[in-house]
């Protein structure tokens, strides 16, 4: 049975035409419609005639996401909602200069980010944007701890000594939320850029050059910084789990 | 001249390229090898996805009111300004 499924895995990969598998975006279901073009060009034009069922269902599309990636930056609920509140402000002021030629999301996220950083910098110390990506591409945590690996001179070195386990499928409804507590948790507590990534990424479904663009970071860091956040949850799922198999 | 087989811990580091389809084809046969021959590797690979799969869950649709009602008055008002 193993072998059979191993060898389908095996097969699957290899048979993958160009790359390999691509993350489904459209999986959460509601993804902006504004992804294609023709629609948001219908949206924007409904918009500067003034169009309020327009406007407040753009808002509601986006809302959540920009006070997530708000949170990022000013740490309580408030002062993100804040920072959400006058982005709006400034994107209706300046809308008729949005020229279209990045998406409406990545010119909103780029408002916020804008908003959000000179908030910071007003409340404390400037942090350039070079400086938290050295930090946080410097960080040594590493991706799994290296213990569950066999050590240098074993046979095995670098091979499985506790490999992980299935997760158990969280059927009860309470275990669910619990897992979405202890997600947002974890995301919460992601440094800054890493946050803003996997936000933007996993759960706002932009793509890799809609987020360089919006934080200014380049591709490559933008994947490394993508792959840290990402084995961070993992991990941290892992361990509420209580199955890292070395019982 | 063939490449050494990879190991567990230098497959945990490709899973991410992988999973964003930009690892090297190059590097795709031993990945694929590995994988097909380590149940650790492709337990591994299942529970990424599944966390990104879990993240992907948070999005949420719902909006408090108050919040609706004030950005509505903020549009009108820019409305009005035109």
């Amino acid at each position: 049975m193993e072998a059979a499924r191993f060898a389908r895995i095996r097969r699957a990969i290899l048979s993958l035409p160009g790359e390999a598998v691509v993350v489904d975006h459209t999986r959460s279901g509601a993804r902006s419609p504004e992804t294609m073009a023709g629609d948001e060009r219908e949206l924007i034009d409904a918009l500067l005639a003034g169009d309020e069922a327009v406007f407040a269902s753009v808002v509601a599309m986006h809302q959540p996401g920009l006070v997530r990636v708000a949170r990022a930056w000013v740490k309580d609920a408030d002062s993100a909602r804040e920072v959400v509140q006058a982005t709006w402000l400034a994107a209706l002021e300046s809308f008729e200069r949005f020229d279209g030629r990045s998406a409406l999301r990545t010119w909103l996220f780029g408002i916020l980010i804008n908003i959000a950083r000179s908030h910071t910098r007003a409340a404390r110390r400037t942090v350039p944007l070079s400086a938290l990506v050295a930090d946080e591409l410097t960080d040594a945590t590493p991706i799994v701890d290296p213990e569950r690996f066999f050590p240098r001179g074993h046979a095995w070195e670098g091979h499985w000594q506790a490999a992980p386990l299935p997760f158990p499928t969280p059927d009860a409804a309470l275990e669910r939320r619990e897992l979405r507590a202890l997600l947002e948790e974890a995301i919460a507590a992601l440094p800054p850029l890493q946050q803003q990534i996997v936000v933007l990424f996993d759960i706002e479904g932009l793509t890799g050059p809609e987020i360089c663009n919006v934080l200014g970071v380049s591709s490559t860091n933008q994947r490394v910084l993508l792959h840290r956040a990402r084995s961070q949850l993992r991990a941290i799922i892992e361990r509420h789990l209580g199955r890292s198999g070395d019982e | 001249m063939s490449e050494p087989e990879l190991t567990c811990k230098e497959v945990v580091e490709l899973v991410n390229d992988y999973l964003s389809a930009v690892m090297p084809a190059a590097d795709r046969p031993r990945f694929a090898d590995h994988l097909a021959e380590c149940p650790g590797c492709s337990t591994y690979l299942e529970q990424m996805k599944t966390t990104i799969e879990l993240t992907g869950q948070l999005r949420e649709d719902e909006l408090g009111d108050d919040i609706k009602r004030d950005l509505l008055e903020a549009f009108r008002r820019w409305k009005k300004s035109l």
